[in-house]
């Protein structure tokens, strides 16, 4: 974990750009989560601060969005879609096989920090189903093939 | 100089499209041929993606699914002048999966460069707005709700009374929040809107906001769409940079602001008032209603909360009037509905119709039946919360009333084929988990009911006692149902009891005939 004297300024500078925007705090937490990956739990401190509320209410805030996280991630996040459609073409057996070869489940990241592995509930890309995400990039009729082809590429980044 | 057109939409991209035209670039370069790409939306014939268009003094001529291994083929057999290749496939338009549809909404998707806005302006884009300036709010109302328009967001509440409701509400701030969470699986017409014609949803908000008298709009945006974000983005300077946006909208002296914020992954915050607390920076706690948002919305003021394609259908009516719009459709469907094949279907797609088509023509004479070949056995319509029907009900006809009829819904028009290798207590279980994922935890019924679901249908799946559990899991759905504050408890139960009913062998008990 990264020490958060290192990162203060950058949470500071993103709260002071939002100052008098109406509704600020979820776009301040995805521009936190945008440059620092995640949202350093020494943050909440002086997030509550800024826009005068508690830290319960903006922990809370946190914790309720499934998106938001706390911890870093790995170098590249993996977005499996769990949701009907994609269920349909075979998206379990995709999911396992995923599983199986990060050798970790959801919400975890492999040792090497190379990948974060999510669960997503409908990318909008369901007439081709089944549907992951890397990072920011979507792919369609991802067969466990396709997938070790894709994290291939990405590993070898 | 040939001009070529392969979509920028999400799907087109998850297929591959970036890497065709990188690869037509550089070897139609090679070849010292020119070529400009524009960057449409998509004309929703997923199957066909990544589809290459290329403009010919007879028209487009259309290339499809292209892959990067096929472009040298295609520019040797001389796809640039439009010329035969086995991938050949003529006037997109002239298929029957394009032609029978009626697209109103979507009349431009596919056809444009979605970001630029001469471009929309050229194609009768700005038309409705137009009109709307030269009338008084009460009579730009009076031609949505003579349009028949019902919202497309899931509910069909008729979107003229909302609007009146709203205008008749005093108040000094008024807000227009465009609901672009388009959480249910199975559908993505918000995001092809977004990517694809963007202008359509902005010139719908402005319109929304001079029929109201509100002065600032929001997109709230599922963080999955990060292509819609930067296409709505774009969309949104350029209607600031031509004046179409702002303080002094085509100098008439009206104000309408807009911005694109940004969910976080939470299915309920497409529920409105979730989404309201979204919006104001809190946990998307359901509120009580009433109040209602048109009363009460964001920060306490009167709100229009309306779906993507709602607000997109709008201009069509100001422009062509609330009676062209009400022409299509049946009985109380008026207008069109985009529906959304997706799942175990040959022919996955954008299909917008008029109400009153069967499903069943949708799903075998456009759809082309299952993908894997096998027999269809189970759709699911109308997102997570839509019942599953089964064959012998594939003859309903498109409409909401229908829907309702067969306990069902037609919801946000997304359709989810599954053939005969689908389970279906495990996606009964799966509703279920689903709700305990995403329920806010405001109530009961929802919040405890759906764990204790997934229990119960395990326990009938496992044979535990399967007759009483049989029974508690019927009573628990009742519980749902009448005891939910929102339609995630309340509806939950469609597609558990359309799976229990219609196909109980799948959960070891005696099948109905
Ligand atoms: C759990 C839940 C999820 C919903 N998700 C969406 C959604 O993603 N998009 C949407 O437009 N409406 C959604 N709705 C419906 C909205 O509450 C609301 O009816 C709609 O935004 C109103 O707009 P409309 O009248 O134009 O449809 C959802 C409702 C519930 C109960
Ligand atoms: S039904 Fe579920 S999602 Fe809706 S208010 Fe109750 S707990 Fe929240
Ligand atoms: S259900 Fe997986 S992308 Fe929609
Ligand atoms: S949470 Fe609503 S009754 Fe306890």
């Amino acid at each position: 974990m990264q020490d958060y004297q290192t990162q203060k300024s950058t949470v500071l500078d993103i709260l002071d750009k939002h100052q008098t925007m109406p509704g600020n705090l979820l776009p301040i937490l995805h521009g936190i989560q945008d440059t620092l990956g995640y949202i350093p739990p020494a943050a909440v401190a002086d997030i509550a601060n800024a826009l005068h509320l508690s830290k319960a209410e903006v922990h809370g805030v946190i914790s309720f969005y499934h998106y938001f996280r706390d911890t870093a991630p790995g170098k590249h996040t993996v977005r499996i879609c769990r949701a009907e459609s994609c269920q349909s073409m075979n998206g379990k057996a995709l999911e396992n096989h995923a599983k199986q070869h990060l050798n970790i489940d959801f919400h975890e990241t492999t040792a090497d920090g190379r990948f974060s592995l999510e669960p997503v509930y409908c990318l909008g890309n369901c007439a081709c189903s089944p549907s992951i995400t890397i990072d920011n990039e979507v792919f369609g009729r991802v067969t466990p093939e396709k997938f070790d082809q894709l994290l291939a590429c990405k590993g070898a980044e | 100089m040939t001009r070529l057109f392969i979509s920028r939409d999400s799907t087109a991209l998850s297929l591959g499209a970036e890497q065709v035209v990188t690869a037509i670039q550089q070897q139609a370069a090679a070849k010292g041929q020119s070529v400009e790409i524009v960057r449409n939306g998509s004309r929703g014939l997923f199957w066909l993606e990544p589809l290459v268009e290329v403009e010919t003094s007879e028209g487009r001529v259309a290339y499809g699914p292209v892959e990067v291994s096929d472009v040298a083929s295609l520019l040797e057999a001389g796809a640039l002048e439009g010329k035969q290749h086995p991938l050949y496939l003529g006037n997109i338009e002239e298929l029957p999966y394009f032609k029978n549809q009626d697209r109103l909404t979507f009349a431009r998707v596919g056809l444009t460069d979605p970001v630029n806005i001469n471009d929309y302006i050229a194609n009768d884009g700005y038309r409705g707005l137009k009109n709307a300036l030269n009338l008084q709010p009460a009579e730009i109302v009076k031609q949505v709700t003579d349009s028949g328009l019902r919202g497309r967001g899931g509910a069909a509440f008729p979107t003229g009374i909302k609007w009146n409701t709203v205008l008749n509400a005093p108040a000094e701030q008024k807000y227009i929040v465009c609901n672009a969470d388009e959480g249910d699986s199975g559908t993505f017409s918000d995001r092809m809107i977004m990517e694809g014609d963007p202008f359509v949803l902005i010139e719908g908000m402005t319109i929304a906001g001079l029929a109201v008298g509100a002065t600032q709009g929001y997109i709230y945006l599922r963080v999955e769409y990060p292509h819609a974000q930067i296409a709505l983005n774009q969309a949104i300077a350029a209607a600031y940079a031509n004046g179409y946006l702002g303080d002094n909208i085509q100098n008439s002296g009206k104000t309408f602001n807009l911005e694109v914020r940004m969910g976080a992954g939470a299915y309920i915050c497409g529920e409105e008032t979730s989404l309201l607390e979204s919006l104001e920076g809190k946990r998307g706690l359901v509120r009580f209603k009433p109040p209602l948002p048109a009363i009460v919305g964001l920060f306490g003021k009167p709100t229009i909360v309306n779906n993507v394609i709602s607000l997109a259908s709008v201009p069509v009516i100001l422009d062509k009037g609330g009676d062209f719009y009400r022409d299509y459709g049946m009985g109380r469907s008026r207008g069109t509905l985009p529906l959304q094949l997706a799942g175990n279907i040959k022919h996955p797609g954008l299909f917008e119709a008029a109400f009153g088509m069967t499903l069943r023509e949708l799903l075998y004479e456009y759809g082309g039946g299952s993908a894997s070949g096998r027999p269809i056995r189970a759709v699911q319509v109308g997102g997570p919360l839509g019942a599953y029907v089964h064959e012998g009900q594939f003859d309903t006809p498109l409409d909401y009333e229908a829907f309702a009829a067969i306990s069902a819904v037609l919801g946000h028009g997304g359709i989810v084929v599954h053939d005969e290798t689908v389970n279906m207590a495990d996606m009964a279980r799966y509703a279920m988990e689903f709700c305990v994922e995403e329920s806010c935890g405001k109530c009961t019924p929802c919040r405890i009911g759906s764990t204790r679901g997934v229990e119960v249908i395990d326990r009938i799946v496992d044979g535990v006692e399967k007759d009483k559990n049989t029974v508690l899991l019927r009573d628990l759905c009742n519980t749902m149902t009448y005891g939910s504050l929102c339609a995630m408890g309340g509806m939950t139960p469609f597609p558990v009891l359309s799976a229990l009913n219609h196909f109980p062998e799948d959960f070891g008990l005696k099948s109905k005939a």
